[in-house]
């Protein structure tokens, strides 16, 4: 028997790269699992621990001085919309971990406000990842993860943690909070990650 | 959690109990439901029971994401939330109440086109951060704050408190354009939202009944103070709705001294600003 007959659906998609199940969107939603918090940028700092235990961290002042980078990236959200061609600038994980040492091959990402999502450290580089502070050419608005959030656009948007704060580098798996909550490890849209076990 | 120079770094274990990952876990592939029952709950929205075989079972406050497919084997998926607990007596039947949105491209079909009798895939539950059941946190009193069809996650955490006959404190704040717009009114106020215990507000932003106790105006600081649980009472506030009415309540919960953490949102729609 016919799946929902009557169902036709929009125009069919042509010209963008639409990871399967998901659909284009023009404007840009806000998910987010509690209150946005708000963070100062006097006190606003970044953290990478390796599995040691030894810190790298940074100031607001420090980031920007660090060598910027200009990307142009398409987001894939779990909920299924997709926007493409959006205009990021900030500093790319490559320059941050260049001189952590580690041999850990997993990373859980720390934010401000308590979220923490996982990834392994091969997707934080290799060009592939930015700890972004500008979007569309302005500062990145609170909703959307300002002063700045991680953005890994290869990964389903969750993994692009909004507030980032800090970055540990474990041995050892460690879940994040949707990851806990029955999404996807490592969340890749092209292969449809979107739930443990996809 | 340990951490040094004073810095607390977020922690897996912080956030949630481990368990929970096994209980909310979403089950794989997806399902072939019926169209069991469906009815109009106002103009522009309708509840659809689905009845789904080996249904895993849900709590209030999780969604579903259904799949349709076109003749030409087009396939779109979205998300609904689940606005009915699970029944022990129909433990294959599962609620879902869709909002039609203006130029949408699946929810006006859900609403005018899909007939009992049909067929849809579906897959779920989904989400466990957003939920409540009766024993929840150890009872602490519950907040719940809707914008529009933001109330149909929350009118689940209702009928889940009734239906359990738990007592926990409930107070529910529902935003809502007009008297036509609104979703559950009769449920969740006067004699028979009485009968529940819940203390129910109704919020009409663009054009309040004659009888309403208040003008037509949007939620304020003062309607959530008046309103909401004092924060000493580390209440659980359940907030949902467009994104620009999430983030006006949140702030005011902030601004009210609510711990940020005993805070649970649910947004959709864009940013709005």
């Amino acid at each position: 028997m016919t799946l929902t007959p009557g169902f036709q659906g929009r125009p069919r998609p042509t010209g963008v790269a639409l990871p399967p199940g998901q659909y284009e969107v023009a404007d840009f939603p806000v998910l987010s699992a509690g209150p946005t918090p708000h963070v100062p940028l006097e006190s606003w700092e970044l953290v990478i621990r390796n599995e040691d235990g030894a810190d790298w961290r940074w100031s607001w002042h420090e980031l920007q001085r660090l060598p910027q980078e200009d990307a142009r990236v398409d987001l894939h959200c779990v909920t299924r919309w997709s926007k493409f061609g959006t205009s990021w600038r900030g500093v790319s994980l490559d320059v941050l971990l260049a001189d952590v040492t580690s041999s850990a091959q997993y990373a859980l990402v720390g934010c401000y406000g308590g979220y923490t999502t996982n990834l392994p450290v091969a997707d934080l580089l290799g060009g592939k990842a930015w700890i972004a502070h500008t979007y569309d050419g302005a500062a990145l608005a609170p909703v959307h993860g300002g002063p700045a959030r991680l953005l890994v656009p290869h990964l389903y948007l969750w993994k692009s943690a909004k507030w980032v704060r800090s970055i540990q580098l474990l041995r050892d798996e460690q879940r994040g909070f949707w990851e806990q909550l029955g999404y996807h490890d490592y969340g890749d849209p092209w292969r449809e990650q979107r739930y443990q076990g996809d | 959690m340990t951490s040094s120079g004073g810095v607390e770094l977020g922690t897996a274990g912080a956030a949630v109990p481990a368990r929970l990952g096994e209980r909310f876990a979403t089950t794989r592939g997806w399902r072939v439901a019926t169209l069991a029952a469906a009815h109009a709950e106002s103009a522009t929205a309708r509840t659809l029971e689905l009845d789904v075989p080996d249904w895993p079972g849900h709590l209030a406050g999780q969604h579903v994401d259904l799949r349709l497919t076109a003749a030409d084997g087009y396939t779109a998926e979205r998300a609904y939330s689940l606005s009915a607990p699970l029944d022990p007596a129909r433990p294959g039947r599962v609620a879902v109440t869709v909002q039609r949105v203006r130029g949408g491209e699946v929810s006006p079909y859900l609403v005018d086109t899909f007939a009992t009798g049909q067929l849809v895939e579906v897959r779920g539950p989904v989400g466990g951060w957003f939920v409540w059941e009766p024993g929840f946190a150890d009872a602490v009193p519950v907040l719940l704050v809707a914008g529009g069809s933001g109330i149909v996650p929350l009118v689940a955490m209702v009928r889940a408190r009734r239906a359990a006959g738990d007592r926990t404190p409930f107070r529910l704040l529902y935003s809502v354009r007009t008297p036509d717009d609104a979703l559950f009114t009769d449920e969740l106020t006067g004699v028979r939202g009485g009968a529940d215990g819940v203390d129910t507000q109704v919020f009409y932003t663009r054009a309040a009944p004659l009888d309403a106790p208040r003008e037509a105006r949007r939620i304020g600081l003062q309607d959530v103070a008046a309103h909401g649980w004092p924060p000493e009472l580390r209440p659980v506030c359940y907030v949902c709705g467009p994104t620009g009415f999430v983030e006006a309540v949140t702030r005011m919960l902030l601004a009210l001294g609510h711990d940020p953490a005993t805070i649970r949102a649910e947004r959709f729609g864009p940013a709005g600003d």
